[in-house]
């Protein structure tokens, strides 16, 4: 046993060495080929299939799956990369069991849907094991696109541009390009620096340059891209993160989980990222679990999160709780943050309120309970951050406090589009990204060719 | 030969058949029955079916295409041992009719069949040679297994209702693997069942389900002895012209079964009669359109789910949407169909 495990405060070196590597090893192991040809027999292959209807990128599913059983991996990967070039990531982070998985006919009859999910995988890393590019690039238009984030919208945008024989210029903030998908998600569902190969798998096309350390707003203005691209794609994401509203939050100890978890999967040892030994996680959406579960792998005592409506409300998937609640966090529901409680400006416990709903609206009921914790995780949701796109000289129309756009993606601004989290009435979902930045492309090369023709 | 004698000791109460297959000479038949005889087997059975090698020297599947052969064989087996004697026939001609009457001819106390189907079973797609693959090349072989048993079926029956054959034991083969295989063989008229390529697929073990199988379907039906059930199938198989076109049957989908995969409608759709929707009011849903639904059996077939899908008789009298006309309660054949060309020259 570590010297460390019950360690007070917050304090890496809680595990052995094995036990970190176990705790992060592939939540959900590759299919080898017996298992994947085992699998694929179990598809139907449904008319109008169900699974293939709930895919926001509309992935052909039968038709892959088939391919699958019958000897043809790679061709089943290009049924896959056609509707979704990142379509090896989202074989892994998409919550499949409320997409595609959860409307498999076999889900309805046997409660065991056919595991897309995993055989999307397989096919996808087959092909790209074998680095096989499935799309040459049209002749050059002479068209420059610049594309503001490398995350999921961005990449799909710009894959699908450069496809059409436009060159891309993509901007990106962070040092490494992929956004959520190298910064955000637990590290156990994309093992093996799995975004950055996809990164270069997927610019390997040709005629993508990705700007690291650029950030919009502070290395260059919105006006400037569209004074000198043909258009602009963008696709930055959400860069804020919500308050909790409660007294004290400022204290040590109290953290953003979207950036516990950018730090997480970029820790190259993780014996040397902190944690706490009694952990809140203050939420109820992925974030919040990935940051709840993981806190437990680094060998957090107890962890515990706490959602201020019901379980039916949360955000997570029912998959996901389960997994939380399978690595030993418990989840409370009914619960709000009131006070966080210091000591010496440290984090000691988090007193909560318990909440009821009064009709629609949700109120404290005056009880309180109060949680000792010397690490606490904000994670009620992120916000997107307008600012950076001030100074630009004209002004987005906002809805809801993101980006409008129209059913292509165009934003209010002429030549400008957008998608992933950043515009309204997405899911956030890396997948529906994906689908955003695919289709905000197809809608920039009709606008930029004249309905498609160069 | 020792081997036999030895087993027939061991398991006196057990039947032993000997299979045989010996140049189609006289002599050489001679020569092998008393050998034969001295291991006290209950009976031979006469390989006429071998394609593999033994119909080159004359053998096996040379003779069983050949009824004069099988006639002439048969008799010198008869003639010349007191043990039953089996024909063992081959699928690998038109009619198997022909075979089963010579052997019958020849004095036969059984056929047994099929055996096995001329086949090549896949082509090395590298090499372009046939698999399995000997020095480069191949040969057809015998095709066994369920994938055959509708056709040795076909043939069981064939020979059971035909008039020269009738009453003739018959031996079933081909793809018997679950006791409903051999209870299928034996209502259609086979008085016994061979297993080869289950036993060789699962071991002989595959046999005890078997057993326990029809012990319990006829227990559960109340049959007593096979007797009950030998031959019960026989009378029901008819050639095409005598089936009844005033039989009017629809499919029916169970909606609480249903799992919504949409096979029935698109196998429908795209290559029968395009009779099962796919949406109604906007809503995912497969239903048969009466109107359109000729009753193929298609949907049936591709379904998933067991019993999800039924072909519903229409009842005489009830209006068949499809033509307009109600089901008409009387029975008529093709033999006297105003469509049907040969009828009306029958009745000029």
């Amino acid at each position: 046993m570590p010297e460390g495990q019950f360690r007070e405060g917050i304090a890496g070196g809680r595990l052995s060495a094995d036990q970190y590597a176990d705790n992060f090893s592939d939540l959900h192991p590759p299919l080898d080929h017996h298992e994947a040809l085992v699998e694929s027999d179990r598809c139907y292959f449904c008319y109008d299939a169900p699974c293939m209807n709930a895919c926001p990128t509309s992935i052909d599913i039968p038709l892959f799956i088939r391919q699958i059983s019958t000897g043809n991996p790679i061709g089943s990967a290009k049924t896959i990369f056609d509707q979704n070039i990142l379509g090896g990531m989202c074989a892994r982070v998409c919550p499949t069991e409320t997409l595609c998985e959860e409307v498999c006919v076999r889900e309805v009859a046997e409660g065991k849907p056919v595991q897309i999910g995993r055989l999307q995988r397989y096919a996808t890393d087959v092909a790209m094991g074998e680095n096989k590019q499935f799309y040459p690039r049209a002749e050059p238009t002479g068209k420059t696109i610049a594309v503001v984030g490398a995350g999921p919208a961005g990449l799909a945008a710009a894959h699908r541009l450069a496809r059409h024989g436009h060159d891309v210029t993509i901007l990106e903030a962070r040092a490494k390009a992929g956004g959520l998908n190298e910064y955000g998600i637990a590290a156990y569902k994309s093992v093996d620096d799995f975004a950055q190969a996809e990164v270069n798998y997927v610019t390997a096309i040709g005629g993508i340059d990705i700007q690291n350390g650029k950030a919009l707003g502070r290395d260059y203005q919105l006006s400037d891209l569209i004074r000198n691209y043909d258009a602009v794609f963008l696709g930055m994401g959400l860069g804020g993160v919500n308050a909790l509203r409660a007294d004290g939050e400022e204290a040590d100890g109290v953290i953003n989980a979207v950036e516990f978890i950018a730090e997480l999967r970029q820790a190259s040892d993780l014996s040397g990222l902190p944690v706490g030994r009694r952990v809140v996680v203050i939420g109820g959406g992925m974030t919040a679990i990935d940051a709840a579960v993981q806190s437990k792998l680094l060998g957090a005592e107890e962890v515990t999160i706490c959602y201020r409506r019901g379980q039916e409300h949360m955000n997570a998937s029912e998959f996901e709780q389960d997994l939380a609640a399978a690595n030993g966090v418990s989840i409370r529901h009914w619960l709000q943050p009131k006070r966080v409680i210091a000591e010496g400006g440290k984090v000691t416990a988090v007193e909560l309120e318990y909440t009821a709903l009064n009709g629609d609206r949700l109120a404290g009921t005056g009880e309180t309970l109060t949680l000792v914790a010397d690490q606490v995780f904000k994670a009620i949701g992120q916000s997107f951050v307008p600012v950076a796109l001030n100074g630009s000289g004209a002004s987005i129309d906002l809805e809801a406090g993101r980006i409008k756009v129209d059913a292509e993606g165009r934003t209010s601004l002429a030549r400008v589009w957008a998608g992933g989290d950043c515009i309204f009435g997405g899911d956030d979902l890396t997948v529906s990204a994906v689908a955003q930045g695919r289709d905000a492309a197809e809608s920039i090369n009709r606008a930029l060719t004249s309905n498609g023709r160069a | 030969m020792r081997e036999i004698k030895q087993v027939k000791k061991d398991w006196p109460d057990r039947a032993i058949v000997v299979s045989l297959m010996v140049p189609c000479v006289e002599e050489a038949w001679k020569a092998i029955l008393p050998v034969v005889e001295e291991t006290e087997a209950d009976g031979i059975e006469l390989n006429f079916g071998c394609p593999h090698g033994m119909s080159e020297r004359g053998m096996g599947a040379a003779v069983g295409q050949v009824p004069e052969y099988i006639e002439m064989v048969v008799r010198w087996c008869k003639q010349n041992t007191r043990m039953p004697v089996i024909t063992k026939l081959t699928p690998n001609i038109t009619d198997v009719r022909k075979p089963a009457r010579a052997a019958h001819a020849g004095g036969t106390d059984a056929v047994s069949l099929i055996n096995t189907i001329n086949s090549i079973t896949g082509v090395d797609l590298d090499s372009f040679a046939p698999q399995p693959t000997i020095d480069g090349k191949g040969s057809h072989g015998g095709y066994c297994g369920p994938a055959v048993k509708p056709i040795a079926m076909n043939m069981v029956a064939e020979i059971a209702r035909d008039p020269e054959t009738r009453g003739l034991p018959i031996s079933g083969i081909g793809g018997i693997t679950t006791w409903r295989d051999a209870a299928e063989f034996m209502a259609l008229g086979a008085g016994n069942v061979q297993v080869c390529t289950a036993a060789m697929t699962y071991g002989f073990k595959i046999v005890q389900e078997m057993i326990a199988g029809l012990e319990n379907w006829m227990d559960e039906k109340g049959h007593a002895s096979l007797n009950d059930i030998v031959g019960r199938a026989t009378p029901n198989v008819t050639d095409w012209q005598y089936l009844n076109l005033n039989y009017v049957a629809k499919a029916r989908i169970d909606q609480d079964a249903c799992i919504k995969c949409g096979r029935c409608h698109i196998a429908c759709e795209d290559t029968s009669h395009q009779a099962i929707t796919s949406m109604v009011d906007g809503v995912r849903h497969f239903e048969v359109i009466e109107a359109e639904c000729v009753g193929c059996n298609l949907c049936v077939n591709v379904c998933p789910v067991e019993n999800c899908i039924t072909m519903e008789p229409l009842a005489a009298g009830v209006m068949d949407q499809r033509t307009g006309r109600p089901v008409s309660p009387v029975y008529a054949n093709w033999t006297t169909h105003p469509n049907n060309p040969m009828a009306k020259v029958a009745a000029e």
